[in-house]
């Protein structure tokens, strides 16, 4: 069982005379937390989109299990186990949070599909999305619409709806986004806690969750692959300091490399 | 603890939300009034029931689905045209008209439906205007079919379920139409509670994540466009029928734009909406024709910019914004 769960193959895309990502090969084996770090600018939302499907490669190929799933619609990525959340929450407002996730969770049993039987027909699809609302700490808000909801907890709803599909590869785009740094660490918590069956690549500015929760960390710059390895080898990586160090925006990212070199 | 204790369980929670509420009772109930209270009106009566069937297969669309269309009386026009064209070749039998009228206007729906899932918002405007012109220039140009400009000549419905003769007060025809709009009604509230209902509601919020938790989107909205379709040419079929003449009014640009107007009257996305803002459309287009034949339009203006402003949900909206301070308070 060697083979990657994930893998791309040369992807590359650009707008116009913008190169947004070029050759950009990774594999991620089954079952890793992958981290995907780089400073702004470097691509790393547009290899979720061209992934995922929401926008279409110039070339290159995105291999899901084995099976080339370059040509398939997002939705049907989706079905195979390729999963993403968002780094903007995008959400249903005036859905509860156990509505959405219910829907999410019909959405994979085909139960969406049906209109002559209503919803209370389907217990099990109820529970299913209670259970994992229950497991997000959100059970006790679940009858609220989602606007409602305090942002931390709507950065956990953007995470159950992904669950509810059953991924087997999770792509979490900035999953703590806006999160104080306290609840960000009890939602790395969380994603840590998932099941070690689910292959998961985040995004994430904050080096000290970078090197806490990944077992791996891909370096991107400018649209390319910089270098791949374990946290404790990117830390000591003189090109990937130099891109840190010679970015006075990502201060905070540096200052947590610097850290981690010393500590 | 304690709040999740207080809370129903999921699923009982889900399940109060199907439930008949008192005040619906009392809306259907209030519905026979007019046999009592308006004897003279019932013609008027089984108009507004028409267009209230209307209103409600667009509340199934634009109010769920947030698919807004500028052209649905397409539909209301194909199935006037076949229970009409139908009748006038000999076949005036008025629920086997209904059928053909929801099966005829179902296939236009259909066909128009892969377009119409590949947009959203102005787009959509702009191509269900053009589907709703297309049409209505076509029975325009098919004179010899549609009758053009003099209309559909020659209906005759026969009476209902063989007993009940169409007569000229409208007492059949408010019955047949009150007894048709009841029962697609349950049908559009069970649909509307049922997981594809849920997953229409999940478009109209946001289009962009559907895909994202795997839905068929696209396949989500050309079931419901062909649903909203025949039910709208069902409505279409009523009118032919009760009134036993088709004009070309029947799918023109009017009417498509009249019906969004009654649904954002009422409020869009309460299955209730339609059916109230019919009512209000309608009686407020006698009573203004009636002390100022020309110039009504000038009130339902009027109207129409008094509850933007002061009720954006609709009449209901404002309505369930008011119970909901009561209960409150």
């Amino acid at each position: 069982m060697n083979q990657p769960a994930l893998a791309t193959r040369g992807l590359a895309k650009s707008f116009g005379s913008l190169v947004v990502a070029s050759d950009i090969e990774i594999e991620l084996p089954r079952g890793v937390r992958y981290a995907l770090i780089g400073p702004n600018g470097a691509g790393k939302t547009t290899l979720i989109n061209l992934i995922t499907g929401m926008l279409r490669p110039d070339a290159g190929s995105i291999v899901l299990d084995d099976a080339d799933i370059t040509a398939l619609p997002p939705e049907q990525r989706v079905r195979r186990g390729l999963v993403r959340t968002y780094q903007i929450n995008s959400l249903f407002p005036h859905l509860t949070a156990l509505e959405s996730v219910t829907l999410a969770v019909c959405e994979r049993t085909r139960a969406a599909s049906i209109w002559w039987r209503q919803l209370p027909a389907y217990g099990q699809e109820i529970d299913e999305a209670f259970g994992i609302l229950s497991a997000l700490n959100l059970a006790a808000v679940c009858q609220r619409p989602t606007r409602e909801l305090a942002y931390g907890q709507q950065r956990l709803l953007e995470i159950a709806l992904a669950l509810a599909t059953r991924p087997k590869v999770l792509l979490l785009d900035e999953p703590a986004a806006g999160v104080p740094r306290e609840e960000s660490k009890e939602l790395f918590a969380a994603i840590a806690g998932l099941s070690r069956d689910i292959t998961v690549l985040f995004i994430e500015h904050d080096m000290e969750l970078v090197f806490r929760f990944a077992t791996r960390v891909i370096v991107m710059v400018g649209g390319r692959v910089l270098v791949e390895g374990t946290p404790q080898e990117i830390a000591s990586d003189p090109r990937v300091r130099a891109v840190y160090l010679g970015k006075a925006l990502d201060k905070a990212s540096a200052k947590g490399l610097e850290k981690l070199r010393y500590d | 603890m304690a709040l999740t204790e207080k809370m129903a369980s999921p699923q009982l929670y889900l399940r109060a939300q199907t439930r008949w509420r008192p005040s619906e009772i009392v809306f259907w109930l209030a519905t026979l009034l007019p046999y009592v209270l308006f004897p003279n009106y019932l013609s008027l009566a089984s108009q507004i029931a028409i267009s209230a069937l209307f209103a409600l297969s667009l509340d199934l669309i634009l109010g769920y689905a947030g698919i807004v269309s500028l052209g649905h009386a397409a539909f209301f026009g194909v199935g006037a045209y076949t229970a009409g064209l139908a009748s006038k070749y000999g076949w005036g039998e008025p629920l086997t008209g209904l059928a053909m009228a929801a099966l005829a206007a179902g296939i236009v729906g259909y066909a128009t439906s892969f377009v119409i899932c590949r947009f959203r918002h102005l787009a959509l405007i702009m191509l269900t205007t053009g589907f709703g012109l297309l049409l209505a220039e076509l029975a325009n140009s098919l004179g010899w079919l549609t009758g053009g400009m003099d209309g559909l000549q020659g209906i005759h419905t026969w009476k209902l379920l063989g007993y009940f003769p169409f007569d000229l007060y409208g007492r059949t025809a408010y019955g047949y139409a009150l007894a048709v709009l009841f029962v697609l009604f349950l049908f559009a509230r069970r649909l509307i509670h049922s997981p594809f209902g849920l997953s229409l509601r999940g478009i109209r919020e946001n289009f962009v994540r559907m895909p994202a938790i795997g839905a068929p989107s696209q396949s989500h909205m050309r079931t419901i466009y062909t649903i909203a379709a025949a039910i709208a040419g069902i409505a279409g079929a009523l009118l032919a029928q009760t009134t036993e003449t088709v004009s070309l009014d029947s799918l023109g640009f009017e009417r498509s734009a009249e019906v969004v107007v009654m649904l954002v009257l009422g409020g869009a996305g309460r299955l209730y909406g339609g059916l109230v803002g019919a009512a209000v459309f309608m009686i407020a287009r006698d009573q203004f024709s009636g002390i100022q034949p020309q110039y009504w339009y000038f009130w339902i203006g009027i109207l129409l910019v008094a509850v933007v402003m002061f009720l954006p949900n609709g009449i209901l909206g404002g309505l369930a914004k008011l119970t909901s301070r009561w209960s409150k308070s």
